[in-house]
């Protein structure tokens, strides 16, 4: 086989799983298992094949034309360089372990096979995303994303939160997208193409007019889909979908997409500087901005949401320094660990009934009764983190090193001012990143108090896929970092000294910090009793899960924070925890600038239609009405009336003729 | 004889007729006052055709024919109009044209149940 067939197979087989599985999910209940997984393993398969065939050498290109479109030619096109290759890897690798671990997380749940399905078509899109060599078929996989994460979140819409959750995401997300289908047009009018190779030619000779506004219109779009700040909101409500389907909008699929579109036209961004500025302010507020929300959580959900929102922000920090190469590095072993995390809180939520950090730090015994998701947990908590020789040492390393690069002038290609900003907020964040993530660990899984509630042993397929998860955790960066220059730019990607003892260093001061804050409060927990626990020994975990996020609101007040004095959260944040919980009341500050105008302008509209317009047509129907009546009334029903009323008519006709007959 | 007369008893007759007609409640005198207009056209017709058929070299007589006819058709219709007459008394209890009201508008309204019943049977035994 051809590399362009396996490749064009890639995106195609969970397609073709996704169809079977919509068409055949009622039929035949038993091929639904077999049609989420295998074709997406199939998919991992090829992807590899096609790596390691393309082997970070020339890109692969093919296009075929569909049909004439007018002006600027749509090409079904395959452009498949280093980057697209390992990424394409990932996701596959993600949605594999995700569909395997959602047999048992969903095992009993009656809309499983539309569940796989999406499941598959979400993989689809996102490998038609990395492997298109067409920004238009791009836009495509792109708005089936979209869609694709509206049904997944809203997975469980018994309950309003993920009604809520799932059209906040949508709107969210195309609130963006409509930028950044105008900055797509223009750019394809301003290139004469809408093929990526053409579209970076054009960049390359300065066939670009208008790079700046391009540029911001498709960053709008970007930050969107990849949630940075300000269009960030839909993801932590997002996680009121289940928690396969976070990890895999927030591993690999929707959330990489935006990071790795301007990873593709990154020069097209390069060519404008106020974009490139504006890529590092996003980049910096997202990453801080969310490493201090992290911090206020109660929800585990919630945190791992919040640092996906800060490791993007890394992501996006190192393409505003220009360095691709560093930013899909990062991509790759984010995706891993933060998969491996969020199925891990999945394993942990099963187990301890509840998805509340407060009520876990006070169940004795939890990492007992989940040892997999523990020990896979610590590591994967370790490298978020950045603690060597975890992978997310030497990818974060790679952003701050490139970022460090900029700052101090050694390349012309992002404006020193961008790298300054990038490393500044890249170390804060280390710090609050290893804060969170201590808290994390220590609550879950260090807590004292009554015993964590039976729900049986967890099923093979759930904690095999965490193991699996493990080893890119652990091992990737450490084995990669020196090869992985020849699949992307080239550029080194070797921790440099300076930025890894000061990250390390602050990493590891931020996690002393929270465990000397935990260490005086934890006193507190025992004091105050605390904690709504979903029981449900034969259930699945993903009815646990549903029900812990319907609970969540009733039994603390509050779906993003719970009123526990015993978090070192509060301790370290003090002032802040209350703004931080509630996400710097972004969410406040834009109902009270989009979602009450709409309202009042709603409700302008309403009075205008009843009260206006319809005044218009009740009057137009009142005078006939009174017309009406007013005949009505000769209906007497009495015929010597009507016989008397047709005489005189007679008379009056015969008047009236013999007047004009005698011409009077 | 002069023209003015059967003209004049012909104009009376139906001035008569149509008071009747206008004024009377009872069907049947109603019926027979349509009668008396009916005649008084009869009586012009005979009049007129035996002026008009003075003058005339040669004549078919046509409004004493038309007569006949007009007599004939009487004589059915007023056969159908005493019937139905006879059928509202029978149904009604009466034949006083001022109570058959039954297409007044609002009638459904102010009026009991009690006559609205035979009169929606009359109307299904008439259609």
């Amino acid at each position: 086989m051809t590399t362009t067939t396996l490749a064009v197979l890639v995106p195609l087989l969970p397609f073709l799983g996704a169809a079977a599985g919509l068409l055949l999910g009622r039929t035949a209940p038993g091929l639904v298992r077999p049609l989420a997984v295998l074709p997406t393993l199939a998919a991992l398969v090829a992807a590899a094949l096609v790596a390691v065939r393309q082997g970070g050498g020339q890109a692969i290109e093919a296009h075929t034309e569909l049909t004439p479109t007018g002006s600027v030619p749509i090409d079904l096109a395959l452009d498949i360089d280093g980057f697209a290759a390992l990424v394409a890897v990932l996701v596959a690798f993600v949605a594999t372990c995700v569909q395997i671990y959602s047999t048992g997380y969903l095992r009993d749940d009656p809309r499983y096979p539309s569940y796989a399905a999406l499941v598959s078509l979400f993989t689809s899109a996102m490998l038609l995303v990395v492997y298109s060599g067409d920004l238009i078929v791009l836009l495509v996989g792109w708005e089936v994303m979209g869609i694709c994460s509206y049904f997944l979140v809203g997975h469980y819409w018994e309950t309003p939160e993920a009604r809520a959750a799932s059209l906040k995401a949508f709107v969210v997300t195309k609130l963006g997208d409509v930028p950044f289908l105008i900055g797509l047009f223009a750019l394809g009018t301003d290139a004469g193409s809408f093929s990526i190779p053409r579209v970076l030619d054009a960049v390359a000779n300065g066939g670009i007019d208008h790079p700046t506004v391009i540029a911001l219109l498709l960053l709008a779009g970007v930050a969107g889909k990849s949630a940075q700040f300000p269009l960030h909101t839909w993801l932590p409500d997002a996680m009121a979908g289940p928690t396969p389907v976070s990890a895999l909008i927030h591993a690999a699929t929707m959330v990489a997409a935006g990071v790795y579109f301007v990873a593709r036209l990154l020069p097209l961004f390069e060519a404008s500087r106020a974009a490139m500025v504006v890529l590092a302010v996003m980049a910096a507020v997202t990453m801080t901005g969310s490493g201090l929300a992290a911090l206020a959580q109660d929800d585990i959900k919630r945190v791992l949401a919040y640092s996906t929102i800060g490791q993007l922000g890394y992501m996006t920090g190192a393409l505003a320094v220009g360095d691709r190469g560093a930013a899909v590095f990062h991509l790759l072993s984010h995706g891993a660990f933060k998969a491996l995390l969020f199925l891990a809180a999945g394993v942990i939520i099963h187990a301890a009934g509840t998805n509340s950090l407060a009520a876990m730090s006070r169940m004795g015994h939890l990492r007992e009764r989940v040892p997999d998701a523990y020990w896979t947990m610590t590591v994967a908590l370790l490298a978020l983190a950045a603690i060597p020789p975890f992978s997310g040492f030497f990818s974060k390393e790679s952003v701050l090193g490139a970022a460090e690069h900029v700052a101090t002038g050694h390349t012309a290609q992002a404006p020193g001012a961008a790298g300054w900003l990038v490393l500044v907020a890249g170390l804060v964040t280390a710090l609050l990143t290893a804060a969170y993530a201590t808290r994390l660990w220590l609550l879950a899984f260090r807590g004292r108090g009554a015993e964590a509630p039976d729900h049986g042993r967890q099923p093979l397929t759930m904690t095999v896929v965490l193991w699996v998860l493990a080893v890119p955790s652990l091992a990737f960066g450490g084995l990669t970092y020196r090869s992985l220059p020849g699949w992307l730019d080239g550029r080194d990607l070797t921790p440099t000294l300076f930025t890894s003892i000061l990250g390390t260093g602050l990493a590891v001061v931020g996690g002393l910090l929270t465990y000397g804050a935990w260490q005086r409060t934890t006193a507190l927990a025992a004091r105050v009793p605390l904690g709504a626990v979903a029981a449900h020994p034969e259930g699945d975990a993903g009815l646990v899960e549903a029900e812990a996020i319907a609970s969540h609101k009733p039994a603390y007040g509050d779906i993003a924070q719970a009123p526990d004095p015993a978090d070192p959260g509060r301790l370290l944040l003090g002032p802040l925890h209350r703004h931080a919980a509630t996400g710097f009341h972004l969410d406040a500050v834009y109902s009270a600038l989009f979602v009450r105008p709409v309202q009042a302008g709603a409700s302008l509209v309403r009075f205008l239609d009843r009260e206006v317009v319809d005044t218009y047509v009740r009057g137009a129907a009142a005078l006939p009405r009174l017309l009406g009546a007013a005949v009505r009334r000769a209906q007497t029903g009495n015929v010597q009336t009507y016989v008397s009323a047709l005489l005189a008519g007679t008379v009056v006709l015969a008047v009236a003729v013999l007047l004009v007959a005698t011409g009077a | 004889m002069h023209l003015a007369y059967p003209a004049v008893l012909s104009a009376l007759l139906f001035c008569t007729g149509l008071y009747g007609v206008l004024a009377r409640r009872n069907a049947i005198l109603v019926l027979m006052s349509v009668e008396l207009m009916l005649n008084a056209v009869n009586l012009n017709l005979v009049a007129f055709d035996v002026w008009l058929s003075r003058a005339a070299q040669e004549t078919l007589h046509s409004g004493q024919a038309l007569t006949l006819f007009t007599i004939a058709i009487a004589a059915a219709e007023i056969g159908i109009g005493l019937a139905i007459v006879l059928a509202v008394y029978r149904n009604r209890g009466t034949s006083d044209i001022d109570r058959l009201r039954d297409t007044a508008e609002g009638h459904g309204d102010d009026t009991d149940p009690g006559t609205d019943t035979p009169a929606a049977e009359k109307a299904e035994a008439t259609a």
